[in-house]
């Protein structure tokens, strides 16, 4: 197992570098010349020139991502010109609040996902079934900023049971209650999507697994529906389901950039939306960064979880 | 007669259906239909917008700011720089939708393209292009339309580039995987000898059987694109005023969510019914395009099969039961509109140690019997329809759910013919073994360990205290079965109900498992069921056989008298079946035709068609099984070795 997943963390080194080459190329390419873009339109061409110059990007394109990647290695990913503070600082900081927020989605729609999907193939046609099927439908459907929008009215405005934004109370508060508080409906918001996919994927997984021969030995040896169910079928759907756990990661944490907009949560999505509309390209460029190789990481995790459940895969 | 006057009608009434669950469909399809409507009538609306009779979506009125829903002249009332809202909504439907098609287009093109040509070329060509997809896929799908969008700057048509270009891997994978298979069938080869250039094949040949995945993708991820450019735009990255698509509606809405809630709900609710519209019509359009994926053609089955049986119509034991005393059992499946008599009246008993023998083609009904026992036949869309199952005088068919199971590996053990799909693959062998002793008995720790591996040497595995911790897919077949035997064992069964056990072994380990199934019956004195189509098999362990074909048993007695001396046509062809080694003349080519299938039975004897010494009185009536004796008896009008039956024809 040890070997299993040194081997895999092995495997994961190219796809890292392959996001650093993404990353850089997206921003090298960006159209416009940056020196102009920071000087302004009126700057002198010795200027422009000077800084080019300053910022290395008179050298090819090969040798600035060499300068850039060694800088990385050193934890050098600039300097963000509107905040006046090092990329990776801000990012950092930005980014342990998302996975606050995302952690937290993604253990609910885990849980919630996994939860109706199993019921919903127990019962299958059942009331529980349709109710759940057509809850998933409309789940999947509904725009998350929208639904972020209605629960701040309902259940901040309305009931004023949760703060409307934010991740603390400005004054007194900085607990976990707090944070709880404050987590509860941006958290409950992100997971709404993931947890009807995985639901879905659930349902079908589960029904897949219950038609096969072992699952019938399982009764022919006399074991309760209980743990056919429980047991023997759901552990055989979970190979299926983790790696679409996985996957919704991804939706999760990209999901982010929308209800953190929405509850003003000082996560890294929020600092990627002002980001853009600032220009702040190397903001940008540091935080997508960091966002695509947690992502990378976490699909990795999955992997390893998968292949602890399925012997085979070993 | 009977039979096919009772079948005919019900078909001819339920021929429309023709596929499971018809119910689950209707609901899907209704769904799909509801879509459809809300579809159109919203993409209706939006084309129609310029002669309708609206305002100008732009013209602000900043007396008539922010108007309540329902108010005179504005419908949905007015936003903030008081445009009316119904206007803008239909407007920006128009934008919202344009986008969202246009970014599935683009990325459907593209990623078909991309898909096609790595599935055709394969190679090199292939491990590039994927490897590209495989990078793009890295990132979280929102965040690399975020960065594209940093790139090329705010505005709708980036958002729409950002959205189509994140949504070709989807595309390429899909599409790339059946292209693939699709290259190495037989037409591509023709078209290739043929001479025609490779664009030819890929997009006269290839492209229209792929066609239905890039359909189906498309309408899969529609939605997703409407709803991810919506939330580009909500961000301030999309649409940039005046121009107004719904997430940017949306976006300027929420900046007076509290004072004039109306003006983000609205278009929400617009995004959320175009959305929702949209993916039903598209799990209906997946439904109808990908039949695997079908809802109803996964159901589940239940824990036990169904049981519907007149009460008053239950047969009584017999006089001399046995351990296993089956009274005309019948099963039936029901799949679409027709109803499939596996079992059509079958009478079967066994005595202490005894082994019975059941014999017959694929499809003759022998497991279905064997499942029927103890309800392991699925349901849906199996069921048992008449008949009675005495376990030493305990009618199984009418106990309780709990009692049944109590009985499953208790009482009756069974043995099933794959031993690779009937063990559990992420459970070790001892985890299995321990869990079917505990079923049953108080066990617990060492104690249970210990009699899982006394069951294991029984088997004769050699190493058993190391194998406890092998999983099936570390065994060897012969290894694999031995261990299902084990797990029958456990729980000192009574009746042993063995599923063509060694019909997936090689030959060699088949008479290994024939021996220790023997040595196991004599040891312990349980009563075994087999099932087989081998009559070598038979031979080699049955006391008695019987014959079963289309559901019923057409010839039985004990193994001997049965083999030398088969009376009935189809027992005799089923014999001359087996190879007998030093006589190559013999000839062991199966039966011509093709057993009848068995939701439109014929009149008389089931067998008629592929009779060599069929009559016309053979085709009609009913034909009974005749028993010479308690053990010896042919369902046959004219049966070999023996004068006709005395046929009364009416």
């Amino acid at each position: 197992m040890g070997a299993y997943i040194a081997k895999r963390l092995l495997a994961a080194i190219p796809v890292l570098f392959g996001l650093t080459i993404i990353v850089f190329l997206i921003m090298a390419l960006i159209p416009g010349d940056p020196a102009t873009a920071i000087l302004g339109s009126y700057a002198t061409p010795e200027n422009v020139a000077k800084l080019n110059k300053d910022l290395g990007l008179d050298k090819t394109l090969f040798e600035q991502y060499v300068i850039w990647i060694g800088n990385l290695f050193q934890g050098d990913l600039g300097r963000s010109y509107t905040l006046n503070r090092p990329v990776l600082d801000e990012v950092l900081e930005r980014f342990s609040a998302t996975l606050i927020l995302a952690g937290t989605a993604l253990i609910l729609c885990s849980i919630l996902g996994l939860l109706a999907g199993v019921v919903s193939a127990v019962r299958q046609y059942g009331l529980a079934d349709k109710a759940i099927t057509l809850l998933v439908l409309i789940g999947i459907s509904t725009p998350s900023f929208w639904l972020g929008l209605l629960l701040i009215l309902i259940f901040a405005v309305n009931l004023r049971l949760f703060p409307a934004s934010g991740m603390y109370a400005i004054y007194g508060g900085g607990d976990l209650k707090d944070l709880l508080q404050h987590l509860a409906l941006p958290a409950f918001t992100l997971s709404v999507v993931a947890t009807g996919v995985i639901a879905r994927l659930t349902r079908t997984a589960m029904l897949e697994v219950l038609r096969q021969d072992y699952i019938r030995t399982a009764r022919a040896k006399g074991l309760s529906e209980r743990k056919v169910i429980y047991k023997h079928a759901f552990k055989s759907a979970l190979v299926s389901i983790v790696p679409v756990i996985g996957i919704q990661a991804g939706f999760v944490i990209g999901g982010a950039v929308y209800i953190e907009t929405v509850f003003q949560w000082p996560g890294i999505g929020s600092m990627l939306v002002k980001a853009i509309s600032t220009r702040d390209l190397l903001l940008v460029q540091g935080g997508v960064l960091v966002v695509a190789s947690a992502y990378v990481l976490f699909n990795l995790a999955a992997d390893v979880v998968q292949t602890m459940l399925d012997p085979r895969l070993r | 007669m009977t039979d096919a006057t009772m079948t005919a009608p019900a078909q001819a009434k339920k021929k429309p259906a023709g596929r499971p669950s018809t119910v689950a469909l209707l609901f899907n399809n209704t769904l799909a239909t509801v879509g459809l409507v809300i579809v159109a009538l919203i993409c209706l609306t939006a084309l129609a917008a310029p002669f309708l009779p609206l305002p100008d979506p732009d013209v602000t009125a900043p007396a008539n700011r922010l108007m309540p829903v329902f108010s005179d002249d504005h419908l949905l009332g007015t936003d903030h720089l008081g445009r009316d809202l119904l206007s803008r909504l239909i407007w920006g439907t128009r934008v919202s939708l344009a986008v969202g098609l246009s970014a599935t287009v683009i990325a459907a093109f593209f990623g078909s393209l991309l898909g096609l040509v790595a599935g055709y070329a394969g190679g090199r060509v292939d491990t590039l292009i994927m490897r590209g997809i495989d990078m793009v896929m890295a990132f979280p799908y929102i965040l690399l339309a975020l960065a594209i969008v940093a790139v090329l700057g705010p505005g709708l048509l980036n958002a729409l580039y950002a959205i189509a270009l994140v949504n070709i891997p989807f595309f390429a994978r899909n599409i790339r995987g059946i292209t693939l298979g699709l290259s190495r069938r037989e037409f591509v080869d023709a078209a290739k000898l043929a001479g025609k250039s490779p664009p030819q094949i890929l997009f006269i040949e290839i492209l229209p059987n792929v066609l239905p995945v890039i359909v189906i993708t498309m309408s899969t991820t529609v939605g997703w694109m409407v709803l991810e450019t919506a939330g580009l735009s909500f961000l301030g990255l999309g649409a940039q005023p005046p121009q107004a698509d719904l997430g940017s509606m949306l976006g300027e809405g929420r900046k007076i969510l509290f004072t004039a809630p109306h003006v983000s709900i609205i278009p929400g609710l617009m995004i959320f019914a175009l959305v929702m519209s949209i993916n039903l019509l598209g799990d209906g359009i997946r439904d109808i395009l990908d039949p695997r994926l079908r809802a109803g053609s996964l159901s589940r089955p239940v824990a036990r099969t169904k049981v519907i049986r007149d009460p008053k119509d239950i047969p009584p034991p017999s006089i001399e039961p046995g351990v296993l005393d089956i009274r005309d059992m019948r099963t039936e499946f029901q799949i679409g509109g027709s109803v499939y008599k596996a079992v059509g009246g079958v009478d079967l008993h066994l005595k202490k140690g005894e082994c019975l023998g059941i014999i017959g083609e694929s499809g003759s009904g022998k497991s279905v019997t064997a499942m029927s026992v103890m309800g392991l036949v699925p349901t849906p869309p199996g069921r048992i329809v008449g008949g009675a199952a005495y376990l030493n005088g305990e009618d199984l068919f009418g106990a309780s759910d709990k009692r049944v199971r109590d009985l499953r590996g208790g009482s009756v053990a069974y043995v099933f013919q794959d031993p690779l799909s009937t063990l559990h693959p992420l459970f070790t062998v001892g985890d299995q073994l321990l869990e079917a002793i505990q079923a049953h008995q108080p066990l617990r720790g060492p104690k249970a360990k210990e009699k899982a591996i006394e069951l294991l040497s029984l088997v004769r595995i050699p190493n058993a205290p190391e194998r406890l911790a092998a999983y099936p897919h570390e065994l060897s077949g012969g290894m694999r079965q031995r261990v299902c035997i084990a797990m029958a064992l456990a729980n000192d069964a009574k009746v042993l109900i063995a599923d063509e056990p060694t019909t997936a072994l090689d030959v060699t380990v088949q008479s290994q498992i024939l021996t220790l199934m023997n040595g196991l019956r004599r040891e312990r004195n349980a009563a075994i069921l087999f099932i087989t189509h081998d009559f070598g098999v038979v031979s080699a362990i049955c006391d008695r056989v019987a014959v079963m074909y289309a559901g019923r048993i057409v010839e039985t007695g004990t193994t001997a008298e049965l083999m030398e001396n088969p009376q009935h046509p189809y027992t005799a062809k089923l014999i001359d079946c087996v190879p007998v080694l030093g006589q190559p003349e013999r000839r062991t080519d199966a039966i011509e035709g093709r057993p009848p299938v068995v939701n439109n039975l014929p009149d008389g004897c089931a067998f008629a068609d592929r009779c060599p010494r069929v009559q016309a009185v053979c085709r009609t009536g009913q034909i009974d099984l005749e028993m010479a004796n308690e053990t010896r008896g042919v369902r046959c009008l004219f049966p070999m070795n023996m004068e006709p039956r005395d046929v009364k024809t009416s």
